[in-house]
């Protein structure tokens, strides 16, 4: 048995690392006198050693996965968020096509006003171009948000955005007709009408 | 570290769960070691450590930023273990894992005597001996233990982490290492 309560709490504070100088040097003088008290010292120090020399386990390799797939499930937005911020490219494209969408969406929106291509022998009737009987139309004719009712004869293409054309058994066109209704078929039409364009100022 | 943690637990309140997988990564081995002094069971160690971290996820708004992140989750593993342990049997069943040993029970060690390297049954046999000392200790004295000796806690962080003043902290610790003493001394 060790010599006192003092000596004994000095050897703790020693393994603390939280002892005083004056101290220490009474417990070292001690310990090397009274062999009791150096038994309980390095049976303390033996055990302190042990126990920190007890090997190190580590988890299993899919802990990390096993917690993250026990958790709560997040809130949809912040999925979407850490997306967008790791695909930055993607991002830039979809947000450059929904812009464009929108803008094209918005023109095609605006643009409800009743045109048509001015010619020659066409008659207007309640939003309706007609081609009548017996005449014939030189060039192209486009119709927009409106009808064409075509009972003569075209020496073109007829186009109609947003209506409809009507043919009449006698009615004769001698290019395409075409009939833009859907806001997908509009932008094809302007990419058509854009490259065709180019193309005929570079023939030029 | 210090930032990168403060950032990750911003990102974690808002609801990002990858941030939390970093944290987790950081220390899953530290947590499970705790927990796995503390309940002498691989299996158990895992699966407290598992619940340990989800608790921190689902807790992370009471997180005070003016306390250190490891000792948050240090307090909570602690205190996780420390309800197993009262729910859990003291005894040792033959065909329970042998602490210190991954997949081991009793019956393949009998059965393995012979077999094994004498050292390195030797120094399995004291891996043991020092963890079967562990759980003998009462839970007070078995927590400052682990947390100083087996996380190589400060005490300031020990009383942090336990709520206890430093002197408490203190004495715990030379009683939880007297008895130690008891049982590992004489080797």
């Amino acid at each position: 048995m060790p010599c006192s309560e003092k000596i004994v709490q000095w050897m703790h504070d020693y393994l603390d690392g939280d002892i005083q100088k004056e101290e220490e040097q009474r417990l070292r003088s001690h310990i090397q006198q009274c062999e009791a008290c150096r038994e309980h010292f390095y049976a303390l120090e033996k055990t302190v050693a042990f126990v920190e020399n007890v090997s190190h386990f580590t988890p299993s390799d899919d802990f990390v996965k096993k917690v993250m797939y026990n958790l709560p499930r997040e809130k949809r937005r912040v999925r979407w968020k850490r997306w967008f911020t790791h695909h930055p490219f993607l991002t830039a494209a979809s947000l450059f096509f929904l812009l464009s969408m929108s803008s094209l969406w918005a023109v095609w929106q605006e643009d409800n006003e009743f045109s048509f291509s001015k010619q020659e022998h066409l008659i207007v009737r309640n939003h309706t171009v007609i081609v009548p009987e017996g005449k014939v139309v030189e060039g192209d004719i486009v119709v927009r948000n409106g009808d064409i009712k075509i009972e003569g004869e075209v020496h073109g293409n007829v186009t109609v955005i947003n209506g409809h054309k009507y043919l009449a058994s006698a009615g004769e066109v001698t290019g395409q007709i075409e009939e833009v209704n859907e806001v997908f078929d509009w932008i094809w039409y302007n990419v058509k009408r854009v490259g065709y364009n180019i193309a005929k100022t570079l023939t030029k | 570290m210090d930032m990168f943690i403060k950032q990750r637990i911003k990102a974690i309140k808002k609801g990002d769960q990858s941030a939390f997988a970093d944290i987790v990564e950081m220390y899953k081995d530290k947590i499970y070691q705790l927990c796995y002094r503390m309940l002498g069971n691989r299996h158990e160690a895992e699966d407290a450590a598992q619940e340990a971290f989800i608790r921190a996820y689902v807790n992370i708004h009471t997180y005070d930023p003016t306390m250190k992140f490891s000792s948050w989750l240090y307090r909570i593993a602690t205190n996780l273990s420390i309800d197993r342990m009262r729910k859990k049997k003291p005894d040792v069943y033959l065909d329970a894992e042998v602490s210190g040993t991954d997949g081991l029970t009793m019956y393949s060690q009998l059965a393995d005597e012979g077999a094994s390297p004498e050292d390195a049954l030797e120094s399995l046999e004291l891996q043991q001996m020092v963890q079967e000392a562990i759980l003998k200790l009462p839970e007070k004295y078995r927590t400052v233990i682990v947390l100083k000796y087996i996380d190589e806690l400060s005490l300031q962080e020990i009383s942090d982490i336990l709520n206890l003043p430093i002197g408490t902290v203190k004495t715990r610790i030379h009683r939880g290492r007297e008895a130690l003493r008891k049982h590992l001394g004489h080797l």
